[in-house]
């Protein structure tokens, strides 16, 4: 199937306003289903509740559309009952890592065989701009008028330490790098989770000076460093950056593989009649 | 299912269990609680045996979004909690509702509000487990009073999910819960246990929500030669957001309808002695244990005493409480909150009789003695003819 194919043509234009990173996001993730020859049968886009947890209406596959924050605990049920399926879980900076941060890293710790992309616009937008769990310190947002007082997570250093089997971060600038990234994960067996820096120029980039969607991709070009760049900076210098590259890419036996032990054991135990 | 006959001395919680397998189910996801663990810790034993599979998460909000993907995906799935765990599983419980996603959720009820008393037994989520999450909607609940129901009752419980593609509450407590009895682990028909239904029409025509003659939708699950659109929010036929206000209206109806339409089939209730009662008693759950031993004892002293017991909560039981409300000269009803259920058999009540709680929420179990003392002083002071 082409990339195009994916899409539900009589839900378009999309609701995304105009300038926003979501669409190129969608598009470098369908181009991958494309190259991975995804069924749509095989396939369940999961998404949680914000702008880009409406990036399902647009998919012509299996979809679930859940609550705020909790996509990955749907996804989990889903994948669990079913490993055969691809399971693709779609949240914003909001949904998968403030109000779903909890299970953001118990999913990552679990290894369950998912993919989590987030699309991390640095605040909420769908209701209205507030900050997030990921707006970086002293930035404007519309719960933050006088600069924001607390620091943003890093988000991928976070899943990382939680045991993801996979975690990369890119930006929209570089859509490229970041199509790359996601077509890693989506093959990656265990938890792979893909970080994609994006704007949200009706929001963030008009309350801090960067009101042209080119404006806040600028911005995100000028301030990105690789892994190993970052490596040379102090800790206050890195805060400030988007370090970009992949974080984590290892073998470890994802949660339905180890389970397939467990029911092999327990139906010893019941024949030997426990 | 290859279930043989069976006798054993259990609890309660493991006969959910022992019935949830015998339905069919095959998922478990939860978090431990108080008194309802022994439904976790069996299911993590238990479930494996039988190629299904146990997952502990990190929370109730992930355990019941976890129970509604894994029914999505086609297993039959369930889980238990007590307390602050229900509070917890009520905003995904509305997603259960709204995406009509069949699943069972145990409720092992106690005392509360907040953490409460952890250990001790209450009946103070009679209206919760109705009107719990938010919005309209309509909800199937049914409550065991015995270990035995424990086990038969959610055999019921799955196949009314499936059937009316809807979550159902098992709204057990802690006297129910914790008991040991004997448990006929019966064999089961294949014929009695409900599949969801699957749709009959080519892939390219199914539409996730679209009901057949009889209100309910076809559910194929992902994975199928189906293309499945769940979702939580206001939607279409197709499963596609859809904000139309008839549109909104026609859904929302459908949620309460297609469950009170179908009140004959959903309804159970046991009858004892209400051929000749005067009075009678109207319970759930625990309380019936004393209130049949009260009934005994008052037959004893003989007076004409009977008990109602709603085995369905929701839907009502209007038709059969109105029914004792009529031929009765009073009605006490015995629960452990300070008085959910009587609202609900007053509010049929166009008879005039006269309606009394039993209301206790000290912790502990409404006695058969507290029953009798009530009967007594109805007795007394009723201007009614006792017969
Ligand atoms: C339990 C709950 N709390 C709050 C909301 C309101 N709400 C909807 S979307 C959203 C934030 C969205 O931000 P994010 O997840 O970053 O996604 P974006 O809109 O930026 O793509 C909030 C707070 C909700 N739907 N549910
Ligand atoms: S509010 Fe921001 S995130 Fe939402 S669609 Fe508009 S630009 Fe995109």
């Amino acid at each position: 199937m082409k990339a195009q194919e994916y899409l539900v043509k009589e839900k378009l234009p999309l609701f995304w306003c105009a300038g926003c990173g979501n669409g190129s996001v969608l598009h470098a993730i369908l181009r991958c289903f494309e190259k991975l020859n995804y069924t749509r049968e095989n396939t369940v886009v999961v998404t949680g509740i914000g702008c880009w947890g409406k990036a399902d209406d647009y998919v012509d596959t299996n979809t679930f559309h859940g609550t705020h924050g909790r996509a990955l605990a749907f996804g989990t049920g889903i994948k669990l009952a079913n490993p055969e399926l691809n399971v693709v879980v779609l949240m914003g900076d909001g949904d998968g890592a403030t109000i779903g941060g909890n299970h953001l890293i118990h999913a990552a710790r679990r290894n369950v065989d998912v993919t989590a992309i987030v699309v991390n616009n640095l605040n909420y937008g769908m209701t209205g701009g507030q900050y997030s769990g990921t707006t970086p310190h002293e930035k404007i947002t519309s719960t933050s008028r006088y600069g924001h007082i607390e620091h943003g997570f890093d988000l991928s250093g976070l899943v990382a330490a939680a045991g993801a089997s996979y975690v990369s971060r890119g930006t929209t600038y570089g859509i490229v790098q970041l199509e790359k990234f996601i077509f890693e994960a989506l093959q990656k067996k265990g938890f792979s989770f893909v970080e994609a820096i994006s704007q949200c120029p009706t929001h963030f980039g008009r309350l801090n000076g960067m009101k042209k969607p080119a404006d806040m991709l600028n911005w995100f070009k000028e301030n990105s460093v690789s892994i190993s760049a970052a490596e040379k900076l102090t800790q206050n210098e890195r805060e400030n950056k988007f370090v970009l590259g992949n974080f984590v890419n290892k073998e470890n036996e994802d949660y339905s593989t180890k389970y397939l032990r467990v029911i092999n054991d327990a139906k010893k135990s019941k024949e030997g009649g426990k | 299912m290859t279930h043989k006959q069976d006798i054993r001395f259990i609890q309660g919680n493991v006969a959910m269990v022992e019935g949830a397998i015998a339905a069919g189910a095959r998922f478990y996801a939860g978090y431990p609680i108080t008194p309802s663990s022994e439904v976790a810790e069996m299911s993590s034993i238990r479930l494996p045996q039988e190629g299904g599979l146990y997952v502990q998460m990190e929370d109730e909000l992930a355990s019941m979004a976890a129970i509604i993907g894994a029914s999505a995906s086609g297993k039959k799935s369930y889980t238990a909690t007590s307390g602050p765990g229900f509070s917890l599983m009520q905003e995904n419980l509305g997603v259960a509702v709204m995406a009509e996603v069949p699943c069972v959720i145990i409720n092992v009820q106690r005392s509360g509000p907040s953490t409460g008393l952890a250990t001790k037994p209450a009946q103070g989520d009679f209206m919760q487990s109705r009107w719990g999450t938010h919005g309209d909607h309509g909800i199937i609940v049914l409550s065991p009073s015995t270990a035995q129901d424990c086990y038969d009752l959610m055999i019921d419980a799955f196949n009314f999910s499936e059937k009316y593609r809807t979550p159902v509450v098992f709204l057990a407590d802690e006297i129910v819960g914790h008991i040991r009895e004997k448990v006929i682990i019966r064999e089961i028909d294949e014929n009695k246990i409900v599949q969801r239904k699957q749709p009959k029409c080519k892939p390219e025509e199914y539409q996730t929500f679209m009901q057949d003659e009889d209100g309910i939708a076809p559910l194929a699950p992902y994975g199928s030669d189906y293309i499945v659109r769940l979702s939580g929010s206001g939607h279409d036929n197709k499963g596609f957001p859809c904000s139309r206000p008839d549109n909104a209206d026609k859904f929302i109806r459908h949620y309460t309808d297609k469950i009170e339409k179908n009140y004959k089939d959903i309804v159970k209730v046991r009858k004892y002695n209400l051929e000749d009662s005067d009075i009678t008693l109207v319970t759930f759950g625990g309380s019936t244990r004393s209130s049949l031993e009260a009934m005994n004892m008052a037959r004893e002293e003989g007076m004409k005493v009977g008990v109602l017991q709603l085995v369905t909560l929701w839907p009502f039981a209007e038709d059969e409480v109105k029914e004792v409300l009529i031929n009765s000269n009073a009605v006490i009803v015995p629960e452990m909150n300070l008085g959910q259920m009587i609202g609900e058999v007053q509010k049929l009540n166009d008879y005039r009789t006269p309606v009394l709680g039993i209301n206790k929420v000290n912790s502990e179990p409404i006695t058969p003695k507290e029953i009798l003392d009530k009967i007594a002083e109805v007795k007394n002071e009723s201007t009614r003819v006792f017969g």
